[in-house]
């Protein structure tokens, strides 16, 4: 049985980077991807914007992707791809891999394991359209597919629901391409994307966003003929009596995302129900020792950026596991976080910085974040907006602190009168 | 008179306020780097974008090849350059980087491949 330091599962921008820096460390890597190209979802995400952080430049995605696939290759890391891992199994000091390859079935030993595992989209079955189940019903990402990978148009007459970003490149990737797009419906009362996604793709091509309405029914036997939308409440239901019929051939939808964690779920790690991803602390290792989790497996990102970073932390550290003693303190989050990532923090392992991320509930104005220990301020920090589409990233010095068995960090924000 | 704006240029998304001044300089508030002044200024007197899109391949294994402009271009290009790269068909390898057009429509721009072709 071949024998590995660190296996990383996912090739895409978190994968990527957390190979390369467990190779750089010394580690032997192996780096399974089930398809057959490295890059994961950024192979289709044409558009730019990547690469503002880490590189500096506006790159595409593709060429985002591209500069880690080179640098992995330069490397020792062994690269398997259309490579699927079945099963995992936690053992005495290590783990054992079940890999089916084109060849057959392989099993593998690892002291560590990275998962890399992406995100999914919400599908129309989690969300609550009723009507037939006509062709041209596809997610954004399918569309995006669609589109840049296979040269396909998905349709003519488009109508998108969720104002996520995929939804909003897509709406522009449409229009650029000769579709009609005849509007964006979004349930909520405020837009999911980024502000600039909703300029440059919406607002320059006159493609009108329709807050607080979403779609009910489709329509159509064979092919979508027309959707049905309507006005909901605060509470999100359709209001009676302000339902719309809308003639088109195809219903994108940009419902959100949601982590992928089949095998963390099979090892037993322990999940947060807010991220749906792993519990994790600052080494981004989860609760269960010797298993790491990055990128959009562990928490939605907005950035591939972030997602690159989180990779190679994680990278880094599974190269350097070794089993000891961890002191773990929670990390909560008050009113107003949707979440913070790590949930927990091994005070026995402080680095020079400690990196969290969070992103609040609702749209607030000038909001003051604080970061207490067990009640004792430690951190003050003014955001003059916060809005729950954009992530927000916190550097900070966790050392000179006492900390003991029944410490605990909350992060809490108040909104300041403006 | 005042237009808001939203900075494009990087995730920050900075809300701008820009006016195009009598003397023609442009004053903008609400930025929170140099780049949004630029933006702004762009974004009143001639405004620019960049274009991401694919033309087609003779390849099958990858039928379109992803491409964008080197730089950005004025906004009104962005349809007539899209024309203009739906008539072209790649018959070579290409990689990430390689100029596929020198001169987009005129704009001066270039356009190059995006993604290692591997036919």
């Amino acid at each position: 049985m071949k024998t590995y330091d660190v296996t990383v599962i996912g090739g895409g921008p978190a994968g990527l980077a957390a190979a390369i820096s467990a190779e750089k460390e010394g580690a032997r890597v192996l780096l399974v991807e089930r398809e057959e190209r490295l890059g994961g979802v950024l192979k289709q995400c044409i558009h730019d914007g990547f690469g503002i952080i880490r590189f500096g430049e506006k790159l595409s995605g593709c060429e985002y992707a591209t500069r880690f696939i080179h640098e992995v290759l330069k490397t020792s890391v062994e690269i398997s791809c259309l490579t699927f891992v079945s099963d995992i199994k936690k053992t005495a000091s290590s783990f054992c891999l079940t890999l089916v390859k084109r060849g057959g079935l392989e099993d593998i030993e690892t002291k560590s394991v990275v998962l890399a595992t992406g995100c999914r989209e919400r599908t129309a079955r989690q969300v609550a359209i009723h009507g037939t189940r006509p062709a041209g019903v596809f997610t954004a990402g399918t569309a995006q597919y669609f589109l840049n990978v296979m040269g396909q148009m998905p349709g003519k007459k488009c109508v998108i629901l969720g104002s996520g970003d995929i939804g909003l490149i897509m709406a522009r990737r449409l229009t650029l391409e000769g579709a009609e797009v005849l509007g964006v419906y979004e349930a909520k009362s405020t837009p999911s994307g980024l502000m600039r996604n909703l300029s440059q793709c919406l607002y320059d091509f006159n493609i009108p966003l329709h807050l607080s309405q979403t779609v009910t029914e489709v329509h159509g036997d064979a092919r979508v003929t027309g959707v049905t939308v309507a006005e909901v409440d605060e509470n999100m239901r359709p209001v009676t009596g302000t339902e719309k019929y809308i003639d088109c051939d195809t219903l994108i939808l940009s419902v959100g995302l949601i982590p992928e964690n089949e095998l963390a779920e099979k090892l037993g790690v322990a999940l947060d129900m807010h991220t749906k991803g792993a519990v994790c602390d600052q080494k981004y290792m989860t609760l269960t020792d010797g298993v790491f989790s990055c990128g959009n497996a562990l928490h939605v990102n907005d950035l591939a950026d972030y997602v690159s970073e989180s990779g190679e932390e994680a990278g880094r550290n599974a190269a350097r596991y070794t089993l000891r003693e961890r002191a773990l303190i929670p990390v909560t989050a008050g009113k107003g976080f949707l979440y913070t990532v790590p949930q927990r923090v091994d005070t026995n392992a402080l680095g020079e910085k400690t990196v969290f991320f969070f992103r609040a509930a609702e749209e607030r104005e000038i909001t003051c974040v604080r970061l207490l220990l067990d009640g004792n301020e430690i951190m003050k920090k003014t955001y003059r907006h916060l809005r729950p589409p954009e992530m927000e990233r916190l550097e900070l010095d966790l050392n000179g602190y006492k900390y003991d068995n029944g410490s605990g960090l909350e992060f809490v924000m108040e909104e300041l009168p403006s | 008179m005042k237009k808001e704006l939203i900075c494009i240029t990087c995730p920050n998304s900075c809300r701008l306020s820009a006016e195009l001044l009598d003397d023609g300089t442009v004053s903008v508030t609400g930025n929170t780097c140099k780049r949004g002044e630029t933006f702004a200024e762009n974004e009143l007197k001639h405004p620019m974008r960049s274009l991401t899109t694919t033309v087609r391949t003779t390849f099958p294994k990858m039928p379109v090849l992803p491409v964008r402009t080197k730089g950005e271009i004025p906004k009104e290009m962005l349809r007539p350059v899209m024309r203009i790269l739906s008539s072209l068909v790649i018959d070579r390898e290409i990689q990430s980087g390689d100029v596929i057009l020198s001169d987009a429509a005129g704009t001066g721009c270039e356009i190059i491949a995006t993604l290692d072709m591997r036919p």
